[in-house]
């Protein structure tokens, strides 16, 4: 029970500092979990971050439902997961209720007017740092020239053309 | 009650299927919300994301929680929540169980080689689409690629960026009547 609180609260306050997402977090991951409680040794950590690379989903809720679970089973993953969204949970629905109150106010719509442009900025700066780890090669630039024919040229749900790209990419890196 | 268990789907979708973590799940959400269910338009997307991305935590499950809070309340965080979460979950416990031992399988490597470079263009076909609906101004496009470079090119972090886009559109928008501003 003790060990459960701890798990608990050692994912609340990962959660709560979460700022930039992704691997930034690591390091704060790795400090509280194999350096702090031991939990993890750093075998099993550099696993663990390779695992949730090959896995979907975000890597601070993979660590947590891991940790958990190699702690104490399937309660123990629960409550590491449900701490790391603890925080954000509060947060962002507090943030939420407050955009949603002042939304309409002269102040808030000019920031938006600001923000729009900033946002599509942002999300092509998102495209370049995940294009620059991922077109390794004349075999990677064709799959995404392939992806943006299907992206571009047909109504395909995203999730069927990341199912059909990770096809091609068994077929031509498999062979 | 269907549009919460709905909204659930939607988000184990998302969950299941983001692989890149951060805004890689930006155009399936943006698909499923904004396209498939009509939940938003996609002005209130955009602006959602900028909200969203200022907040510490995981995007995925923020947004799904920011959401949900917006179009059905205190359910809709919960359902949001959940969903966007579980995937990871089962997925994260069958893969302890199995430790591993699937990783160093080439075939699996192989896959995941092919689906990055797609979740590239994905991302970028985000952008391009929600950048329609913004006008294109000189100002605008000055503010689009001034971001870009200050995170791309400086390593600025994106919530200092939207903090300045906010200020800058506060500033350069004074003089313009309420009117012209409501969409």
């Amino acid at each position: 029970m003790k060990t459960l609180i701890e798990l608990f609260f050692t994912f609340v306050k990962i959660g709560a500092f979460n700022f930039g997402g992704g691997y930034a977090i690591l390091p704060f991951i790795e400090k509280e979990i194999v350096i702090n409680n031991g939990w993890l040794n750093q075998h099993d950590f550099i696993d663990l971050v390779a695992l949730s690379q090959m896995t979907p989903g975000p890597i601070s809720i993979n660590s947590a439902t891991f940790i958990g679970y190699r702690l104490a089973g399937l309660i123990s993953a629960a409550v590491g997961t449900l701490g790391l969204i603890f925080p954000a949970f509060f947060l962002v629905t507090t943030v939420a209720a407050t955009v949603k109150k002042y939304r309409t106010s002269y102040w808030m719509d000019c920031a938006f007017l600001g923000l729009r442009p900033a946002v599509i900025g942002l999300i092509t700066a998102a495209t370049i740092s995940v294009g620059r780890t991922s077109l390794v090669d004349i075999k990677s630039v064709l799959i995404a020239a392939f992806a943006a024919v299907l992206v571009f040229k047909t109504k395909l749900h995203p999730i069927l053309i990341i199912l059909a790209s990770g096809t091609v990419g068994g077929i031509i890196y498999g062979l | 009650m269907k549009k919460l268990f709905k909204f659930f789907l939607v988000f184990f979708k998302i969950g299941a299927f983001t692989f890149g973590g951060g805004l890689a799940m930006l155009p399936l959400i943006e698909r499923e919300i904004v396209d498939s269910n009509g939940w938003m338009t996609k002005d209130e997307f955009i602006d959602s994301i900028a909200v969203i991305q200022c907040m510490p935590g995981v995007i995925a499950v923020n947004t799904a929680i920011y959401l949900g809070y917006n179009l059905f309340g205190f359910w809709g965080t919960i359902f949001g929540a959940l969903g966007s979460v579980l995937p990871s979950f089962v997925i994260m416990i069958v893969a302890a169980e199995f430790f591993l031992t699937f990783r160093d399988y080439p075939v699996v490597q192989a896959i995941f080689k092919g689906i990055r470079p797609a979740i590239a263009v994905l991302i970028f076909s985000a952008a391009v689409r929600l950048g329609k609906v913004v006008e294109k101004t000189p100002y605008n496009i000055i503010l689009a690629v001034g971001s870009m470079a200050a995170i791309s090119l400086l390593n600025i972090h994106p919530i200092i960026v939207i903090i300045a886009a906010a200020l800058i559109g506060i500033t350069a928008r004074r003089g313009h009547t309420q009117n012209e501003n409501a969409d």
